[in-house]
């Protein structure tokens, strides 16, 4: 087992012909099971044609309906990519996985809001990874996005984190002290997104393949310490909690409205404080997370 | 990206929020003739910088004759106005806007802004205006009033009936007060704002509601479509080496410590600066390169840290994914040589080819010190410069 993906997954590429679609989706197919698990392009003016074996069709919902594919991966470029989040929305997918970066946050908000009033209107709910992440993999089994596929190896280790490069960090530590990864997920680096830290935190807690978890998280917004308060009412695994930017200078990146909003809740010292209180064993040392949570095995 | 006040209330007054009358003038005969054009007896004299708390930091004046403007434009334009956003060093005032005196009753703060947990924007509005709102959310944050906006309806009437009653608007002004807040909705939505504050936002003493200042922060991501917007830039207000790092699409932010560091990724960047002041050093730099850590990238990025004269060492930490080790490790060859690297370079590696990368980093003849993780590379690095 897993969470969210596994080696039968079927997945449509949104912006596969594009440079860095057509890159990745052939590193994802060379990974694991990836020829099967890679089905459907989607391009409306190359519909028909194939790329990499994998045939073109003109929408998501085509596409769904022609191979049975239930996951998307968007590579769309920014001006377009929440429109393909719309259009996986519609095709009633159950996951939707959008890599690209520097999306309007207005595009963000707007699709956002789109589908929590589809799902409150009784319609099937599609989950949203990202955007501006780096995929999520389960390994020895299936990779969805652009994370380098050789340094995962299949085990009971779920990380979860809003950075790519910090996720690879994390997992090649993991991978380096004989401990493999159920699933790493990166839901990315943007203020408004799809899953979030307590959501994936919950998958981990109910997968019975998963022992244990490395939670990192950044800067800004509630979503850390409302994962931490989550998992101190309910979490049954034993969590290795990391926040960035404990050097990090306010009021660059943050305006000081949306430090505002959020309370003081949303530097790397409160968080990390919030994170303690609440059962994790947090580091302020990013080298020893793997080192960590192997003491608590 | 920020704006200056003047360029804020042209914003404003696009989208039909009312103003004092104000001229943008660059010179202090400029400013006095911009007070004669205005007429009027009292004028105001606003320094024009990206910082806030420009009032308390001497850069804003009312002036009662022309005589006055002159002075007072003569002290503002040029003075290194320092406030609690601008650091000690301050900031150069360059422009200046000269406005109509107001006839203020009260202030008020109203501001538009994006809420990450309801994923709504956030109108807020208090009476507590002309202060730092900061310290109202501190002390008494029951004066601040927010509703959370449905992009599909906009900001409701009741919603902005709320907000404006909540916040003492009387009677008489409360239909102007909410065709504002609806305003200022409108404007956020339309010119892709991350933040737009008015604070204060005043009633006069004939009732009528007018944006005294204007504070606006615009999402860079969309930009692209904001061609109008981008005019306004002034690069005068932004750090020289931030600037230059945009221009090869390197991340960067400078700092007060002396430890450069260039990393690829934004949160291992952060983690990176984090391992340095946990080994008893201040990072000097937050300098992220990206997916593509090209030769021409490194180079551009040593060039960058190495202008700041604090900097006594360097860090490099990559993770090389998609990018591989031995060509991360030929670009920081070739960018230290080119570069005449005088200052103790630590670099760590990790992922693919790292053992090929860390062999060039070897054969280089440069003294490039290795370490094999983070921890260890901050070690070195803090032991390297003391």
């Amino acid at each position: 087992m897993s969470i969210l993906i596994n080696k039968d997954t079927k997945v449509i590429t949104q912006g596969i012909t594009g440079k860095t679609g057509q890159f990745h989706t052939e590193k994802c197919q060379e990974y694991a099971n990836g020829k099967e698990c890679f089905v459907a392009g989607v391009n409306p003016k190359k519909a028909g044609e194939k790329i990499f074996d994998i045939p073109i069709y003109a929408s998501v919902k085509e596409a769904a309906a022609e191979t049975g594919a239930t996951v998307s991966v968007i590579y769309v470029p920014p001006a377009g990519a929440a429109a393909a989040i719309w259009e996986a929305v519609e095709a009633d997918l159950d996951l939707a996985i959008c890599i690209t970066e520097g999306i309007p946050v207005r595009d963000m908000l707007e699709v956002r809001n789109k589908m929590k009033k589809k799902v409150a209107a009784g319609g099937k709910e599609t989950l949203l990874l990202g955007p501006n992440c780096p995929g999520l993999i389960t390994p020895e089994e299936i990779k969805i996005g652009i994370m380098p596929g050789h340094i995962h190896r299949k085990g009971r280790i779920g990380v979860v984190s809003r950075s790519g490069t910090l996720t690879y960090e994390a997992v090649a530590q993991l991978t380096e002290i004989g401990l493999g990864q159920s699933s790493a997920v990166g839901i990315g680096g943007d203020p408004i997104n799809g899953l979030k830290h307590i959501d994936v935190m919950r998958m981990f807690n109910d997968d019975p393949d998963t022992d244990a978890v490395i939670m990192i998280g950044e800067i800004g917004g509630p979503d850390e310490a409302e994962a931490a308060q989550w998992c101190k009412a309910n979490m049954k695994k034993p969590i290795v909690g990391f926040i960035a930017g404990v050097t990090a200078p306010a009021g660059k990146r943050m305006g000081h409205a949306g430090a505002l909003i959020s309370g003081g809740a949303d530097t790397a010292d409160a968080k990390l404080a919030i994170m303690e209180e609440c059962g994790f064993t947090v580091t302020r040392n990013p080298s020893e997370m793997a080192k960590l949570l192997k003491a608590m095995l | 990206m920020k704006i200056h006040e003047y360029q804020g209330k042209e914003i404003l007054r696009k989208f039909g929020v009312t103003t004092p009358r104000g001229v943008p003038c660059f010179s202090v005969d400029e400013a006095v003739k911009a007070a004669e054009t205005l007429g009027g007896k009292v004028w105001v004299v606003k320094a024009q910088i990206h910082a806030g708390g420009r009032g308390k930091g001497g850069g804003v004046k009312v002036a009662k004759s022309l005589d006055e403007v002159r002075q007072y434009a003569g002290q503002i334009l040029g003075m290194q106005l320092v406030t609690h956003q601008t650091g000690p060093e301050g900031q150069k005032v360059r422009r200046l806007l000269i406005e109509e005196g107001a006839d203020i009753k009260k202030e008020y703060y109203v501001a538009a802004l994006t809420d990450r947990a309801t994923q709504k924007v956030a109108m807020m509005a208090s009476s507590e205006g002309g202060m730092d709102i900061e310290e109202v959310a501190h002390s008494t944050p029951e004066k601040i009033l927010k509703v959370f906006v449905d992009p599909a309806t906009g900001l409701t009437d009741e919603q902005a009936l709320y907000l404006s009653n909540g916040i003492g608007v009387p009677e008489g002004s409360t239909a102007q007060a909410v065709d504002t807040l609806k305003k200022l909705y409108t404007t956020y939505m339309e010119t892709d704002a991350s933040l737009a504050e008015i604070n204060p936002l005043i009633l006069e003493g004939n009732g009528t509601i007018k944006a005294l200042d204007a504070k606006f922060n615009f999402d860079s991501n969309a930009l692209y479509r904001h061609p109008e917007i981008v005019e306004f830039r002034d690069l005068d207000e932004e750090d020289a080496d931030e600037i230059e790092a945009s221009k090869f699409d390197l991340a960067y932010i400078s700092l007060d410590g002396n430890i450069g560091c260039l990393v690829n990724g934004a949160g291992l960047a952060m983690a990176t600066m984090d391992t340095i002041k946990l080994f008893g050093a201040e990072p000097a730099n937050f300098l992220d390169v990206g997916g593509g850590a090209t030769t021409e990238k490194v180079t551009e990025a040593f060039k960058i840290m190495l202008k700041n004269p604090k900097v006594k060492g360097i860090l490099v930490n990559i993770f090389g994914g998609i990018m591989r080790c031995d060509t991360i490790a030929t670009g920081v060859v070739t960018a230290a040589k080119e570069v005449h690297l005088s200052v103790p370079l630590v670099v760590r590696m990790k992922g693919t080819n790292e053992e090929i990368g860390k062999q060039i980093l070897r054969d280089s003849g440069l003294p490039i010190i290795a370490a094999d993780t983070m921890a260890e590379a901050a070690q070195k690095i803090v032991d390297a410069v003391k």
